[in-house]
């Protein structure tokens, strides 16, 4: 419901984080991202960031040589989505400092500890940002 | 030291897989990694546990299975630390998922971290169940996450509580259980909770009916006193985007009070006032802005009927489409669609821009306009409209051609107020995009085509002038063979000219010219290819001048390696050289096919359509177990001189094919046998010397191979009489009929004309007699009425008694109903039943006729038959 699924993918296709919401074993996992990531990167600018694929909806954007993919259903608010996305990167920035696609890479289970405060089980929980990134401030003190 | 020990960082793992140039070499990597993962894992390795399982988390998500790891999660969430705890949580969520029945290890842990003292980890605790719990573990640990709704620490409380939705999903028992505790939540102040709790709300009220009418009667309008607040709030510097105080809350209340106004008036009207201020304050400079708008618009649809608000929700949407933002247009669009159930003509207004968008540069957004489109084509304005959009499929690109051929064409199909534009609109289609064009759609044409007899002479030049242009669209190649196939002599004579055509000359070669070029082309398909050849055949008889070299095309295809086609030509060339005097009424036009019946049907039938047109029928080789009866009907009963609408029944048309009417009305079995006696006397007549077919009761039987051998390669002739048009029996299967029938008369000089005939026992067996009295009407000397008398001759009692009778081509029989159906033993009494038998051939050939009497002796079903070649000779 709401959010099925979360994808950061590079420009070459790689994926750098991926966070599902709904089952979908291994193969099914690839396959999906496979399609998607081609539909999404063949897309130009002036091209609008909803796609349509199969019965629900990729709502996307790109960051420098990131892509940001979020799947939801088809009765959910693309343009609060967008807002979110944004909400998403702008989280990182403040945590990393000047995010970038390294940074998410080398370290991504801090990626997805933000990203479980701030979305779980498809909905959007939290949307402060020092709210947001308390624990983890918390947890690399105490480490 | 070894770069893949257990010792490795996460980070040199990764830049270890980054270095690799080729999958293979990364496969390789990945493969020394996870042995050195597995073998850290049997020695039961502390310290660098949470390392391995970062590893084995990255590796999951390349894509590699990562199985082995799920125990490593579960040591490392039993674990004292934080850290440890954190990571084997994560790693849980990730690799495991809640199919799998590890997961009920964890139940245990999970309960002891819930009432941890550390809220953090209750926290985590949290936010793993809230993702994979499985039902069985939201019923165990339901309990604690209720308490947990009402904890001091407002993280937690808002983790509980999408928790809870997660729990009430699975278990929607429990549903009962949260209600009082989330209405509780919605009176927080914490945006956090806030919005989890109107979550939380939202999906009670879908799961269970009565938490929709609690929360309907409670809650509505303190949620409307929230969202003014929320509206008129101060500057919230944490939660501000683009200016506005936390969108996200703006949306999520918004969707909350669509849930709760659906369907009821009074909380809608409790809604009215805030969703106008929320809809005309709102800036939309700002996608956030946007956001919330769309948002908004949502709900004033779905809520109770209030004119004022729709009105304004409309010109929002009609803002939203001239936005130069693609995303706007969109999400405009796609409210429109849900827009026009409500209200229709606010739509129509923005008929134009909507067009604009179908031409837009955007797959997804052009794909949306189409589909308003389609909704909003009423009759007032399909004619422009269509203009557009065929203009527009001249420039479109080759993925989006399908889609919008087949939407052409069915508005045209359904909205054409005149004949002559639906079959103007169509040739342009079929000019564009005829390789896009569903077979149903062009054999629709040319029912229609056929049904427009006045504007047969246009339809045919156009099609010619057409043929010029696009000859490469299949579809519209089939069309126009057919076409000039059956109205050649318009095309060539300017019969029918409309006073909009201009003049154009065609001779009769030009018109065998192009059907040359149609067979000729390699990327012709069978269709195609068989389409031409009675197109030819039928030129041939049109056009006599052009017969010799019309038979010359034909005669090159004999050799086809493809069956339909040679044998096409084969016979076609023989009625060619060989039979001239049946050529022309062969080939004399089309029936008019029946529009209704085709619509009914197609409506009735899809996708693959049992053919009706005969142009479709041409599919109908003999791998067709199960053609519709009905369109054969409309070719096959042309052998009788009047038109007669198709009849119900599919089995008549067997008995029409041989001119025998059995018109029974006895009570009995009626049509069921009939049909079944119709086909197995067929198979009596044709099948020469071979035993007759088994049990075919249904009349498709007979189409069907699996008869046996010899009576296929007839069969197969009365099957594709679709392929020769107009009177139905083939040509070659009179050709066969009449070398079984010139057998049976021995030709002897037709006898003087007496004028009373001798009756005749046309049938005797141990069993039964049968007496003919023979009289002709004055003046009609073809016509002879038959009084037949059927007499028992076993001491047994017969009932059920009928009689059939089938006679050869060039007769035609008439069956009125018997006097009765028992015949009593011995003699005793007798049935009458009086024929009627017009002799085409009178004088040339006698009478000949098969008989077939079924009945039953003492419950038991018995059958004889016969065949009479007593008649006298100048019947």
């Amino acid at each position: 419901m709401g959010i099925r699924f979360i994808l950061m993918v590079n420009k070459q296709g790689q994926t750098r984080l991926a966070q599902y919401y709904e089952y979908l074993t291994l193969e099914e996992r690839r396959a999906l991202e496979g399609e998607i990531v081609r539909k999404c990167l063949a897309r130009t600018e002036q091209q609008c960031s909803f796609v349509e694929h199969r019965n629900y909806k990729i709502v996307y954007r790109r960051y420098a040589s990131l892509f940001f993919l979020v799947g939801v259903d088809n009765d959910e608010n693309e343009l609060a989505i967008l807002e979110f996305i944004h909400l998403l990167v702008e989280t990182m920035d403040r945590h990393f400092g000047n995010v970038c696609e390294l940074d998410i890479m080398f370290h991504l289970e801090k990626a997805h500890f933000m990203l479980e405060e701030m979305v779980m089980n498809g909905c959007i929980i939290e949307t402060n940002k020092s709210n947001i990134l308390a624990p983890i401030q918390l947890m690399d003190k105490a480490t | 030291m070894n770069p893949f020990s257990s010792g490795t960082r996460l980070r040199d793992m990764i830049r270890a897989v980054r270095a690799c140039k080729t999958a293979a070499e990364e496969r390789a990597v990945i493969r020394k990694e996870c042995a050195a993962i597995r073998a850290a894992i049997s020695e039961n390795d502390q310290d660098y546990r949470h390392r391995n399982l970062a590893k084995l988390m990255f590796i999951h998500m390349l894509g590699y299975p990562t199985h082995f790891g799920q125990m490593e999660c579960l040591k490392l969430i039993a674990a004292a630390g934080f850290p440890e705890k954190r990571i084997g949580y994560l790693g849980l969520m990730l690799l495991l998922d809640e199919r799998q029945e590890v997961l009920m290890l964890v139940t245990n842990s999970l309960k002891q971290d819930l009432n941890h003292s550390n809220q953090y980890i209750v926290g985590l605790a949290l936010c793993a169940l809230g993702n994979i719990c499985s039902a069985e573990m939201a019923r165990d640990l339901a309990p604690e996450v209720e308490r947990l709704l009402q904890f001091r620490d407002p993280n937690i409380r808002k983790k509980a509580a999408l928790c809870s939705i997660r729990i009430i999903k699975k278990v929607p028992d429990l549903a009962e259980n949260f209600l009082n505790a989330a209405a509780s939540l919605l009176k927080e102040k914490h945006h956090g909770v806030l919005i989890t709790g109107v979550q939380l709300c939202t999906d009670l009220c879908r799961v269970s009916e009565e938490a929709l009418e609690y929360f309907r009667k409670k809650c509505t309008e303190s949620m409307v006193k929230l969202l003014k607040e929320v509206v008129n709030s101060p500057y919230m510097p944490e939660y501000d985007i683009a200016g506005i105080a936390d969108p996200f809350l703006h949306i999520r209340l918004l969707r909350f009070l669509r849930v709760l106004g659906q369907g009821d008036a009074d909380a809608s009207d409790l809604m009215n006032d805030i969703l106008a201020q929320v809809a005309t304050k709102t800036e939309s400079n700002k996608n956030a802005g946007n956001a919330i708008l769309y948002e908004c618009v949502e709900t004033i649809m779905s809520i109770e009927d209030n004119s004022g608000l729709r009105v304004l929700a409309i010109n929002i949407l009609g803002r939203f489409l001239s936005n130069r933002d693609n995303n706007i247009r969109y999400v405009a669009l796609n409210m429109l669609m849900k827009a026009i159930t409500v209200d229709g003509q606010a739509v129509q207004r923005h008929r134009v821009t909507i067009l604009e968008c179908v031409k837009d540069n955007d797959a997804s957004i052009r794909k949306r306009a189409l589909e308003l489109v389609y909704l909003l084509v009423n009759d007032t304005n399909v004619m422009p409209l269509v203009k557009e959009l065929i203009e527009y499929l001249e420039v479109s690109d080759q993925d989006f051609k399908g889609e919008l051929t087949a939407k052409i064409c069915s508005i045209v199909e359904k909205f054409s107020p005149e004949k002559i534009w639906y079959i103007d609109q169509m040739l342009k289609v079929l000019s564009e995009a005829g390789n896009f064009v569903k077979a149903e759609v062009w054999h629709a044409l040319i029912v229609v085509i056929s049904n427009a007899s006045d504007l047969h002479g246009y339809t045919v030049r156009s099609l010619y002038r057409a043929f010029q242009t696009s000859s490469e669209q299949e579809s519209l190649v089939q069309v126009a063979v057919w076409c000039i196939g059956e109205y050649g002599e318009m095309l060539v004579n300017n019969v029918g000219m409309l006073n909009i055509e201009d003049p154009i000359t065609v001779t009769e070669s030009d018109a065998v010219d192009i059907i040359e070029i149609a067979i000729k082309r390699h990327s012709s398909d069978l269709t195609t290819q068989a389409m031409c050849l009675i197109a030819l055949l039928k030129l041939s008889c049109r056009f006599p001048s052009c017969s010799q070299r019309i038979q010359e095309i034909i005669v090159q295809l004999k050799g086809s390696l493809l069956l339909e086609l040679q044998q096409r030509s084969i016979e076609f060339s023989s009625i060619i050289e060989k039979h001239q005097n049946i050529r022309s009424t062969l080939v004399e036009r089309m029936p008019v096919l029946d529009e209704a019946t085709y619509s009914g049907k197609r409506a009735g039938s899809l996708p693959a359509t049992g053919p009706t047109s005969n142009a479709a029928s041409l599919n109908l080789p003999n791998g067709v177990a199960k053609p519709s009866a009905a369109p054969l009907i409309d070719l096959l009963d042309l052998s009788s001189d009047d038109v007669p609408a198709p009849s119900s029944s599919g089995g008549d048309f067997l008995q029409d094919l041989l001119g025998v009417d059995l018109s029974q009305a006895a009570s009995l079995s009626g049509t069921s046998q009939a049909p079944k006696s119709g086909t197995d006397v067929l198979l009596d007549l044709l099948s020469i010397g071979s035993p007759p077919a088994q049990s075919s009761t249904s009349t498709a039987d007979i189409l069907s191979p699996g008869q046996d051998n010899t009576s296929v390669s007839t069969l197969q002739r009365i099957s594709s009489p679709s392929s020769l048009s107009a009177q139905g029996s083939s040509p070659a299967q009179a050709a066969p009929m009449m070398d079984l029938l010139d057998g049976f008369s021995s030709s002897l000089p037709v006898a003087g004309n007496g004028l009373t005939y001798p009756s005749i026992v046309a049938f005797e067996s141990n069993s039964l007699r049968i007496n003919f009295d023979f009289s002709k009407t004055p003046g009609n000397p073809q016509a002879t009425l038959i009084q037949a008398k059927f007499s028992n001759s076993s001491p047994n009692v017969y009932t059920d008694f009928i009689f059939q009778a089938a006679v050869p081509k060039f007769l035609q029989l008439h069956l009125d109903p018997a006097s009765g159906n028992t015949l009593p033993a011995s003699g005793n009494g007798s049935i009458t039943q009086s024929l009627r038998v017009t002799n085409n051939q009178h004088g040339k050939k006698p009478l000949v006729m098969r008989i077939r009497i079924a009945y039953k002796v003492n419950g038991k079903d018995t059958l004889e038959e016969g065949q009479i070649n007593n008649f006298p000779r100048d019947l």
